[in-house]
């Protein structure tokens, strides 16, 4: 049955994207943690310049699935595709390799190193001598920090002395800075407050502009439609559907995510309630 | 005392602004002008204890200041490694016994393996000794390292079976005898013979040399960060802070070159060297003990790689959030590796001290040295949560620790009294810090 479903949904979306080239297809994607099936047979596009929010309950599998695509996890079944060639993604050093950027719920920052230090974490400037560049790092730091967030002047600091919006502009800056292609924004607002929400709200938009492909993973259905293209529900580990903003209602949003009933507009995948 | 704050002087205040705007200005850890202070505080007691105890307190002269450096030096260079690993949220338990293996082993094949066969007193026998000791060193705490970062096993309960593991077999290798004496030339590194200490010309070129290094660094730091047109210390906060360099390590140089030979061993040394002995007898400076030295390369050492390597980096945004360094490419295992492997080669820099200063490698050498270390690395500053911790501090944490040990020694405190206070002390210590922490939170 999933064979069939995916197949259906892959001709439609070609339809939607009128014959562009996906720059992720996770394909068939499952993950199991004991006995428990986290992303079930979970297929998923995105293309460039385009915004898919991934709504769910807690525990609905699209953290888990998402956290695949960045290499956090390794899974258990199926294939990711990136521009169209099967990619090996088996931890977070692959994933940047491809482009992929995350921005996670939990603010993923080392709270005892500065900005610079954790906007560049893994991936450190060097002098010739080998060391440490700090000072380029400072001055890419406040290059890239001076675009998103000008007021911000503290960076000799550790980052956990920064409110949450300062916090969240240091991860973000980190996936501006290394000029990724594909975005994935966990919950990004989750730990801000609502002016704060705005600003990432508007720099979402921004680099949708410069045609970077975002994921956007939200509990907040109200978000998620103003600033996605598509949105995919998932439940109990599965795809239940997606559809383009425009064609469904949030009360059909919503259906989707409580009942997993997939409304007229969307495209069920195999998560969907059958009748 | 009991004003309110209303009522507080207005001087108090703008002082009180003055001393922030200094420390900012010249980025002087506050918890260090704190360990100072209290190292002052603990010298100046115990030569004023000496003073009314005993008639005159010896704390306070270059001969004293000279051995509670060479005494520290072992342990101050196992506290740079266990600063790190501390701060990467590990332990390392196995440190004392690991260092009494190191130090059988080294004993061992000098005496039954190199010493035959290449003829006792061959020069090359203490390089093989010590190649060999520092390997032993690496291999075995990259086993610890394996176990824990691979395997996955605690490095509680790694390093605490290495606690037991390694004394066990530093008694295996020399079946509980004590190995003696080392090779002569072995032996300079604990500070003991007359050639273990430079003398005073070497002595005033490294003080230069270090002056030199304190103005060039500071310079390079102001050059690169106006190269990006960064904001810059002011002007009287490098001069300070330079001052402060030189003041320091001219004192240091001052202090240990007025140690002198006593005039017996000065004696025989002009008789060797046919040099005439002047009226009132012959002075010869000790200058900078070679084990304090290597405390302090492996000190500079150790803060170049916590501060201006990747692995360095990497140490402290594992300590800061694991699942963030992780998530953020970096290897966190391999990390774990090297740092446990760096840790088993510190411990054996310090077994060729320990065994050089004693003579002999015994299965007792270094019993407890991990609980010093550990004491003094906390007593430095780090934060046994992981993620803060500095070399420096940790370094001054030993010479604490040794300061309190060496004072009441001075003082003829029975040792089981030494061991009481010391412990207090270490409680106090940390419970100053947390006070401090949650005021600058």
């Amino acid at each position: 049955m999933s064979e069939h479903q995916h197949a259906s949904s892959s001709a439609t979306v070609s339809a939607f994207s009128a014959g562009r080239k996906p720059i992720v297809e996770m394909r068939d994607i499952s993950i199991a943690f004991g006995g428990i099936k986290a992303v079930d047979h979970a297929s998923l596009e995105l293309y460039e310049g385009e915004v898919v929010g991934l709504l769910g309950h807690n525990g609905a599998g699209k953290s888990t699935l998402i956290k695949i695509l960045s290499g956090a996890y390794q899974r258990d079944h199926g294939d990711i595709y990136i521009r169209g060639e099967k990619a090996s993604i088996d931890n977070p050093r692959d994933a940047k390799r491809y482009g992929i950027e995350t921005i996670y719920q939990t603010l993923a920052l080392a709270d005892n190193v500065d900005a610079a230090a954790n906007l560049f974490l893994g991936r450190e400037l060097k002098t010739k001598w080998g060391t440490l560049d700090d000072v380029a790092m400072e001055a890419a730091t406040r290059e890239v920090m001076g675009r998103l967030n000008p007021n911000f002047r503290r960076f000799k600091e550790p980052v956990k002395k920064l409110s949450g919006g300062q916090r969240q502009s240091v991860a973000i800056a980190r996936a501006i800075h290394f000029n990724a292609n594909i975005l994935i924004m966990d919950e990004p607002t989750a730990a801000l407050g609502p002016q704060e929400t705005q600003q990432v709200s508007d720099l979402t938009l921004e680099l949708k502009k410069q045609g970077i492909g975002i994921f956007l993973i939200s509990h907040d259905i109200h978000d998620v439609f103003e600033l996605s293209d598509r949105v995919a529900v998932m439940k109990n580990g599965r795809i239940v559907g997606t559809a383009r903003v425009q064609d469904v209602t949030k009360d059909e949003v919503l259906g989707m995510i409580i009942l997993g009933k997939c409304p007229p507009g969307a495209i069920p995948g195999p998560g969907a309630l059958n009748g | 005392m009991t004003q309110s704050p209303e009522t507080r002087s207005d001087p108090a205040l703008v002082q009180e602004g003055m001393i922030t705007r200094f420390l900012r200005a010249t980025e002087i850890d506050t918890r260090l002008l704190g360990m100072i202070g209290a190292l002052v505080l603990i010298w100046v007691g115990f030569q004023i204890a000496g003073d009314l105890r005993n008639g005159n307190g010896v704390f306070l002269t270059p001969r004293n200041l000279w051995i509670l450096l060479v005494q520290t030096a072992s342990i101050a260079v196992m506290t740079t490694g266990m600063v790190m690993i501390i701060v990467m949220r590990h332990i390392d338990l196995s440190v004392g016994s690991l260092l009494a293996f190191v130090a059988v082993v080294m004993g061992y094949s000098q005496v039954y393996i190199l010493g035959p066969w290449l003829g006792v007193g061959h020069p090359a026998i203490w390089i093989i000794s010590v190649i060999i000791g520092l390997c032993t060193g690496a291999l075995i705490g990259a086993f610890h390292g394996y176990l824990i970062s691979y395997a996955g096993i605690p490095s509680f309960i790694v390093t605490l079976g290495g606690l037991i593991v390694w004394r066990g077999a530093a008694w295996a290798v020399i079946r509980g005898e004590t190995v003696a004496p080392m090779d002569e030339r072995f032996e300079l590194m604990g500070g003991g013979p007359f050639y273990s200490s430079i003398g005073a010309t070497a002595t005033w070129i490294i003080g230069i040399l270090i002056c030199v290094l304190i103005l060039l660094g500071i310079r390079s730091g102001r050059s690169a960060r106006s190269k990006f047109r960064f904001p810059q210390r002011p002007i009287w906060a490098e001069a300070f802070l330079v001052a402060m360099g030189f003041a320091l390590t001219i004192g240091t140089v001052l202090l240990v070159n007025s140690y002198y030979f006593p005039p017996k061993l000065a004696a025989d040394y002009a008789a060797l060297h046919n040099i005439p002995i002047p009226e009132g007898g012959l002075l010869i400076s000790r200058g900078f003990a070679i084990p304090v030295l290597i405390a302090a390369v492996v000190g500079l050492g150790m803060t170049f790689i916590a501060t201006r390597t990747q692995f360095g980096r990497y140490i402290y945004a594992i300590g800061g959030n694991p699942e963030a360094a992780e998530l953020a490419g970096v290897n966190t295992r391999k990390i774990t590796l090297l740092m446990f492997t760096l840790m088993g080669v510190l411990a054996a820099v310090s077994a060729c001290i320990s065994s050089a200063r004693l003579n002999a490698a015994s299965n007792a050498l270094g019993l407890f040295d991990e609980l010093y270390v550990i004491a003094a690395t906390v007593i430095g500053g780090t934060s046994l949560a992981g993620g803060v911790g500095t070399i420096y501090g940790a370094m001054l944490g030993a010479l604490v620790m040794q300061s309190l040990q060496s004072g009441m020694t001075l003082l003829n405190f029975d040792s089981a009294y030494k061991d009481m206070a010391v412990g207090s002390v270490l409680v106090f210590a940390v419970w100053l810090d947390q006070i401090y922490r949650r005021r600058a939170n």
